[in-house]
């Protein structure tokens, strides 16, 4: 312990130094150009959002569960909000299920868990981890968030306009999304384009600082995992952005200047022959929406295996298995991801070639990611671990990432897709990748470095009770969805799939839902107002824990090897209080004939 | 300001021989080549899915979009000359080159707004009889349609139909004055009545949106170029490496912005 | 920086020597264009041949492509390999229809 408190004493010296300029709050708070304080206004905004679009899916699963029926005081609340064309008498209307929908999607994706496992994360640890002083455009970094809240302010604003929010789904097929009567999709495209400017500025802020800002002898190969993951994603944002910004500019297009870009000639809308000059392709915009789709879903991954890394080879105290399989297998995920896409389209008439192509690649996609999962579940092997929030919360991402990836394979081979394609065995499959993977990952990222951060440690008996009821609770949530799935259940459905059960229709449907599938809707649904109270003791903790928690008393609480430890807690403007110089790879803990069992990456 | 703790901001990277600006900008232009990419991308697959024989040729003024390529080749010479020029410590040939470059620009933009608007005064009318007509309205209207003279209940509109018989006559020819006799068409014979905008045709719808994102990027370029010119001048004096690179690194981008036409114009013009 | 005097000199003679090339070039696309060659594939490989070249050019000696380090080589070979991806597979897949077996 002792050369790091000695540091710190250094750099509270230099800090008082740095401070002769004293910035005004404005400058230091709202549009500071430090990558910590952006760091923490991502982090804010992104778990904001979080909550909100969770609100929105508890209030959809009160739809889904008692179609109809009157929402027991959030209904009436909604009506006077949103008026009673949409929430008449507190019950939620079709058209505002389908908002919700679309939005709960959107938000979920592109408003939390990009800016949260990006944006946030990557803003205030990669700099620290790989010993620089800052990202290498402060200023690009600033304007970064000034987009995403440009954009957030845009999605959430067209809640309240005539026809409400865009309906068409997160993935806005055209040309549903340009016919549905309401500007809400144009409020979409226009958020989504600052979004998409947003996540390039950071990109190209990130590849440029990991590549130039590294500090002396940080090479490629003592990288830390997490900022391996973090490059990665920042290349696939860099370049699976801009398709969907073009597919964007082009729906809007369509919307705002009535172009055909995406409908076709003889395009009939309600009965009437749209007044278009048609011509366009449907297709195109699935194609370029999931060009960036796909690789998206690596960028809500891949940083949270990053964190995973990061905490395993912390609480084991033994070096990570085959860190060498982890970067290469990052690398090829980042290549592979792009030439997978359009096996989220099987079922629009693609020819049996190009199925199998893409089959293919899909499959070779699984390899890598199953090449990291096993290099941390060896990592654990005789581990002396120690069980602390952060380490559980990892502990079960594995097993649950685990879930939601073997779960897809059945989705990428196109036969048996053709059975689950748009059921609710695809809605479990990739929540069971982003939940209680990515999310259940970024609460244990969370816990982590919150003392860096605060200087205060979280409670750790709240955070246990967080994870125990959270892992309870979601697997509550999404279990039933596959069996619902299997049984044929679409999603999308406003009504929990009412109109397709057996009992409406008297065997009139062939294969109709049994009663008990529909009826796994109560059990899924109070399983998820019981996951909403599951994190309470998180928001609280939290909180309470910025001005009470217990105080750390050194600045590496977890006696990590990174070098975002070796710097003053919280770290000051510039970082670190002597440039760090680094000698040896990121993860050498319990190194025989050391006197401790962690060696710091810049102990020569 | 803050930003002076950072390494690499004027001399390069031991091991990447680049400053931290110079890897930023690639990054930028590589993700605008995905951009523009998916664009002609969309632009092949419409074209390729398009009807047999409804992909209309020749609409678009050749001679003005020569001229505009001209224009933006000259650019990218002054452009690249005028940073040779701070390399050789020669400022006032320096600024005498770039403002070549924002002139050249301003012309651009200007050539291209002609265009433009000269596509936004161009209809297609078609009558209750079936006959279909391409021509000029009287007192040149911008975006005018039926739903307007209805709403302005105007009675009938004078018409001026291009000499040639069919309805993608070259732009030039029928702007030149080779007009036909002008008409009188009585509102209510019309059922459509539409000018040559980005709803009247896919192919039009890609054109004005793939010229307008390039248009918007020969904007941006030159209010870069302008400011680093004008109003930011002051740090040759302080740091002349510095302002050096931002010269070469707001011209990578303009050059970029050329190279894009340089694929755009016979794509669009010619092909 | 590694450019001294005499080397920007050489540079600025051959900027000026790219400058004409692409001059000609401009003028050859619009005359080759008033060709017939009586076929749409030719028409469109001889124009999109001139451009490549053109571009070649502009990014080779005005964005000083033609010696740039190997980084910005990466980027954009990997930028290169994703739009070809982007695009050929997409086209492949709007072309690839499901056909009856026999």
């Amino acid at each position: 312990m002792q050369p790091t408190t000695k540091e710190s004493h250094h750099a509270a010296e230099a800090h008082e130094e740095h401070h002769h300029e004293e910035l005004g709050f404005l400058r230091k708070y709202i549009f500071s150009t430090d990558h910590k304080v952006i760091g923490i206004q991502y982090g804010i905004t992104g778990l904001a959002f979080l909550f909100f679009g969770f609100c929105l899916m508890l209030l959809m699963r009160w739809q889904i569960a008692y179609p109809g029926r009157s929402i027991p005081f959030f209904g009436p609340l909604l009506e006077r909000m949103l008026g009673s064309d949409v929430a008449g008498g507190g019950v939620m209307s079709a058209n505002l299920y389908n908002s919700f929908g679309a939005m709960h999607g959107t938000i979920m994706v592109f408003l939390a868990i990009v800016p949260l496992a990006f944006a946030a994360f990557g803003n205030y640890v990669v700099p620290l981890m790989i010993g620089a002083p800052d990202m290498a455009f402060p200023r690009v970094n600033m304007a970064s968030y000034q987009s995403y809240v440009l954009g957030s302010i845009i999605m959430v604003v067209s809640f309240f306009i005539p026809g409400g929010a865009a309906q068409a789904g997160w993935t806005s097929y055209s040309p549903l999304a340009t016919s549905i009567d309401t500007n809400g999709q144009t409020f979409w495209l226009i958020g989504m384009i600052f979004l998409i400017t947003s996540s390039l500025l950071g990109a190209v802020n990130f590849i440029a600082t990991i590549i130039q800002l590294r500090a002396p002898g940080m090479t490629w190969m003592r990288l830390p995992f997490f900022v391996w993951a973090q490059f990665v994603t920042a290349f696939l944002l860099l370049l699976a952005f801009p398709p969907l910004e073009a597919a964007g500019v082009m729906q809007l297009m369509d919307k705002v200047a009535h172009t055909s870009f995406f409908l076709p000639t003889g395009l009939s809308v309600s009965g009437q022959i749209a007044p278009i000059s048609g011509g366009g392709s449907p297709l195109l915009w699935q194609h370029l929406f999931w060009f960036l789709g796909h690789p998206e879903v690596y960028v809500l991954i891949l940083p949270a295996m990053g964190i995973v890394c990061e905490i395993i080879a912390n609480n084991t105290r033994k070096p990570i298995w085959g860190y060498k399989s982890l970067v290469y297998s990052v690398l090829a995920i980042g290549f592979i991801s792009f030439i997978v896409w359009a096996h989220h389209m099987y079922l629009t008439g693609m020819g049996t070639k190009i199925s199998t192509f893409f089959q293919t690649t899909t499959m070779i996609i699984s390899i890598p990611s199953v090449i990291i999962l096993t290099c941390m579940f060896i990592s654990l092997w005789g581990g002396s671990i120690r069980f602390n929030t952060p380490m559980l919360f990892v502990l079960a991402f594995l097993p649950m990432f685990g879930i939601g990836g073997l779960t897809g394979l059945p989705l990428g081979f196109n036969f048996s897709d053709i059975h689950l394609h748009d059921t609710y065995y695809v809605i479990a499959h990739f929540h069971y990748v982003v939940a209680p993977g990515t999310i259940f990952a970024l609460f244990g990222g969370v816990y982590y470095w919150f003392p860096k951060i605060t200087g205060r440690m979280m409670n750790e008996w709240w955070g246990k009770v967080h994870f125990w009821l959270s892992l309870v609770f979601i697997n509550l949530v999404f279990q039933p969805m596959f069996a619902q799935g299997m049984a044929g259940m679409l999603r999308r459905m406003s009504d929990g799939g009412v109109n397709y059960s057996m009992a409406q229709n008297q065997g009139g449907v062939i294969g109709g839902l049994s009663d008990a599938m529909i009826h796994l809707n109560v059990t899924v649904s109070h399983a998820a107002w019981a996951l909403g109270l599951a994190q309470l003791p998180f928001i609280i903790n939290f909180f309470w824990s910025i001005k009470n928690g217990r105080k750390v008393t050194s600045d590496n609480p977890w006696e990590s090897t990174t070098l975002e430890w070796q710097t003053p807690t919280p770290p000051p403007h510039g970082n670190f209080a002597h440039a760090p110089q680094v000698f040896r790879g990121p993860y050498e803990y319990s190194v025989p004939g050391k006197p401790r069992d962690f060696t710091l990456q810049n102990e020569a | 300001m803050q930003t002076e703790i950072l390494p690499y901001i004027v001399e390069p990277r031991k091991d990447t021989g680049l400053y931290n600006a110079k890897v930023g900008i690639w990054l930028f232009l590589a993700s605008e080549v995905m951009l523009f990419g998916a664009l002609f991308s969309s632009y092949i697959l419409l074209r390729v899915g398009a009807a047999e024989g409804t992909w209309p040729h020749h609409l678009l003024n050749i001679p003005l979009g020569t001229i505009n390529t001209l224009v933006l080749i000259c650019s990218s010479v002054t452009v690249v000359m005028s940073w040779a020029s701070l390399k050789l410590n020669q400022w006032s040939k320096y600024k005498f080159y770039q403002a070549i470059t924002i002139l050249c620009a301003l012309i651009f933009l200007g050539i291209k707004s002609f265009e433009y608007t000269d596509k936004f005064t161009h209809y297609e009318v078609v009558l209750k009889n079936g006959t279909s007509m391409t021509g000029h309205v009287e007192g040149s209207p911008l975006f005018l349609n039926l739903n307007k003279l209805k709403a302005a209940k105007t009675e009938s509109i004078g018409f001026h139909p291009d000499a040639h018989a069919s309805g993608h006559a070259e732009g030039a020819k029928g702007e030149a004055g080779g007009h036909g006799e002008g008409m009188k068409i009585a509102t209510a014979d019309i059922t459509k009545l539409e000018c040559f905008g980005p709803w009247h045709s896919t192919y039009l719808a890609i054109y004005f949106t793939l010229t307008g994102l390039h248009a918007l990027h020969v904007f941006a370029g030159a209010c870069v170029i302008f400011a680093i010119w004008g109003p930011l001048a002051g740090l040759w004096k302080k740091d002349p490496e510095r302002y050096t690179n931002r010269v070469e690194v707001s011209g990578l981008f303009w050059h970029f912005v050329d190279l894009v036409w340089i694929f755009l114009f016979p794509v669009l013009y010619l092909l | 920086m590694s450019h001294d005097a005499h080397d920007i000199q050489k540079s600025v003679r051959r900027y000026l020597i790219v400058f004409g090339a692409l001059l000609v070039g401009t003028i050859l696309t619009v005359a080759v264009n008033a060709v017939n060659f009586h076929s749409i594939a030719i028409t469109v490989a001889v124009a999109l041949f001139i451009a490549t070249i053109k571009a070649f050019l502009v990014a080779g000696y005005f964005m000083h492509l033609i010696d740039e380090k190997k980084m910005i080589y990466g980027i954009l070979a990997s930028t290169g390999f994703f739009f070809i991806g982007l695009m050929w597979l997409t086209i492949w897949a709007m072309h690839d229809f499901p056909t009856l077996a026999k």
